[in-house]
């Protein structure tokens, strides 16, 4: 009779157990797929701003804001040195 | 007192008869019987017969989701972004379900940036499914959402982006709505870039979130990245000299290609008119043309070098050999080849730098068609270079059987022989290496150098670069390609363009060369078709444009100098053009 018990109750918090990891391993999933979302919008979000920064850095951006803005201009002849490492 | 007469119901006497004993058992076991039929019919569909109320059940939860995968970026050589897919989302609607309140419609029709009209137009329209807007930006997707209309509808995409607009559009191409490859590199890389989207099943619960991942029926696989050989630097300032040419000289298009000596890699392609691939909008098909590969034209005199390194190469003739070109005039079969310029008695080095027309012939005569053909298909002239490019064209080269001697005599100043302008590039490279040709990469080669297939001996290439560096240089026809700081080297070209079976009077320019020519490290082919603001030689109009993108170029990518940084010092006197006019090249 006492087996018994003891085994009803073992078989209750197995039971009880089953339903908890259950319970832990949707949770952790969930969890999962969050960060698998964010990680995609990540990704996505990484892919904008590259193209932002080469929108940014296109070179006829760039010329143009250094002829107009910044008065640059390539050097003229006889204005370049060149420096050679000693041998 | 009457006495009353007692009837108890209950000792009825029909009521006495006893009932036989099987009834009751009959219905305790029929009871059973249906009690166990059900209990076998429960252990049957629950314990051995399950899959079909299994898959019954799951089908109720169970979804299968697409997994999307992204399509490869294309950057250039030092990984700037070239091309980059990016979310977005497209409206849809089932205009069935879609009954909007007035209100709702003017508000959607306000974030579709449409008039409420047209609105009302595409959801009357007696169809099952209707595209309202495709391609928006995320956050306009998400205020939409937030509307909550019935019937109307998301759908999530991918457009492609190109930061580098017009400048690079003719060598990546672009992709369809649906973000499959349609020109270019899109196209030719296709397969790698490319993504498969994957899929798998989960079960979701009654609010419609996912509660489990059953199983992974595809794993999504993302595009690969390409990464060109591309140097957005040189392309840029390929494309600018391009450009700026076109205007000055009126040209109808144009087209430039860079090519690495040493690897063989294709560091600029740039090609005018050109297209804004973000915008597609009236586009044509002239804007769309990649003259550089499916273009072929007579390329003229850039071709005579070819033909002085094959008598070099065959022992017929020496750089100092002389030959007599007067009186600039020649008869071939009834027909007659002429020089512009009567030069008299001329070595083979002087024929390259004056470019001679008679002389290039004489030194074509002392060979059979079928020498000449060969030397021509190892330089890869009538087949297509097979780089993997859309629509690569070959060229038009026949066979050595079929030509005649007057034809054998044109083709070795460029005329009725026809090749693309990447074929020229390509086969400059002869020169600027030792005499081989490496096959042309537009990914990326990480190697110090590759080896090609011998067409001269480097003591050939070697005595072809000092020709051609004449040829730039004071005297010869294109002192306009010189840069300070480097010494340069190429050939001009001014062909007059058939139209109708016959020469019309309008010209291709051309210019190939390479720099520095100590230790060349570009090849650089410029063609512009059709200049037609009064200039039209080689040397005039394609040459300086190689002199822009050779003294760009080769500061951006560190080459030290191999000549003076003093202004070169050309024959003539300030203010004297007369020199530059002289050397007006032949044909």
């Amino acid at each position: 009779m006492r087996l018994d018990a003891l085994l009803v109750a073992l078989a209750v918090a197995s039971a009880l157990g089953v339903v908890a990891a259950q319970h832990q391993a949707r949770k952790l999933f969930s969890a999962l797929e969050r960060e698998q979302t964010r990680t995609h919008g990540l990704e996505v979000e990484w892919g904008q701003l590259q193209l932002e920064q080469s929108t940014w850095a296109a070179h006829g951006r760039v010329e143009k804001l250094a002829r107009d803005k910044l008065g640059l201009r390539p050097p003229a002849q006889g204005q370049m040195v060149v420096l050679e490492p000693q041998p | 007192m009457k006495k009353q007469r007692t009837v108890t119901f209950n000792h009825n006497p029909l009521l006495k008869r006893e009932l036989p004993a099987w009834r009751s058992r009959f219905v305790l076991m029929a009871l059973l019987g249906c009690s166990a039929a059900l209990a076998g019919r429960a252990l049957y569909l629950q314990g051995i017969h399950n899959e079909f109320l299994q898959a019954k059940g799951e089908s109720r939860y169970a979804r299968v989701l697409e997994v999307p995968a992204t399509r490869g970026r294309i950057t250039d050589r030092y990984g700037d972004m070239l091309a980059v897919s990016t979310p977005v989302r497209s409206v849809w609607a089932i205009p069935g379900d879609a009954q909007l309140e007035p209100g709702d419609a003017r508000q959607l029709a306000k974030l579709l940036e449409m008039n409420a009209v047209e609105l009302d137009a595409k959801l009357a329209g007696g169809r099952d499914f209707v595209y309202l807007k495709r391609q928006l930006a995320p956050d306009v997707a998400d205020r939409i959402s937030a509307l909550k209309l019935p019937g109307i509808h998301q759908q999530r995409e991918y457009r492609r982006f190109y930061p580098g607009g017009e400048v690079m559009s003719h060598v990546l191409g672009f992709t369809s709505i649906e973000d499959r490859g349609q020109e270019g590199i899109e196209l030719a890389f296709e397969k790698l870039l490319a993504g498969q989207p994957g899929s798998r099943r989960v079960i979701k619960d009654r609010r419609g979130q996912v509660v489990e991942d059953v199983e992974s029926i595809r794993q999504p696989r993302d595009g690969q990245d390409v990464v060109l050989a591309m140097d957005g630097k040189v392309q840029y300032l390929a494309y600018s000299a391009l450009r700026e040419a076109m205007q000055t000289h009126r040209a109808k298009a144009g087209a430039v290609v860079v090519l690495d000596v040493r690897t063989g890699e294709v560091l600029a392609l740039a090609n005018a008119p050109t297209f804004n691939p973000n915008n597609r909008a009236n586009l044509t098909g002239a804007q769309l043309r990649n003259r550089v590969f499916t273009d072929t034209f007579e390329p003229g005199s850039v071709m005579k070098p070819f033909i002085a390194g094959l008598a070099l190469e065959r022992g017929k003739f020496k750089a100092t050999s002389t030959i007599d070109t007067s009186p600039g005039r020649m008869t071939i079969g009834g027909a007659s080849i002429g020089d512009a310029h009567r030069h008299g008695v001329l070595t083979v080095a002087e024929i390259i730098q004056k470019s001679s027309n008679i002389g290039t012939v004489k030194m074509a005569q002392q060979f059979t068609p079928d020498e000449m053909w060969r030397l021509f298909d190892q330089l890869g002239f009538g087949s297509p270079l097979n780089m993997g490019f859309p629509g690569e064209a070959g060229g038009r080269l026949r066979p050595a059987k079929s030509w005649r001697p007057i034809e054998q005599a044109t083709m070795s100043y460029g005329h009725g022989i026809s090749v693309s302008l990447i074929q020229m590039a390509r086969a400059y490279l002869a020169f600027a290496r030792d005499g081989d040709l490496p096959s042309l990469s537009l990914t990326r080669v990480d190697a110090a150098s590759v080896a090609g297939r011998r067409v001269f001996s480097p003591e050939v290439a070697r005595e072809l670069r000092t020709m051609l560096e004449m040829a730039a240089g004071p005297g010869g026809t294109a002192p306009k390609a010189q840069v300070p700081g480097y010494r340069v080297a190429g050939k001009t070209g001014t062909a007059h363009k058939l139209e109708g079976g016959r020469y019309a009077n309008k010209y291709v320019s051309s210019f190939v060369g390479f720099a520095p020519v100590s230790n060349p490290r570009l090849v650089v082919a410029v063609m512009i078709d059709e200049p037609s603001a009064g200039q039209h030689y080689g040397g005039a109009v394609a040459a300086p444009v190689f002199a822009r993108i050779v003294e760009g170029s080769l500061r951006a990518l560190g080459v030290a100098p191999d000549a003076p940084l003093t202004p070169l010092q050309f024959a003539r006197k300030p203010g004297d053009a007369a020199v530059v006019v002289a050397v007006e090249e032949s044909m």
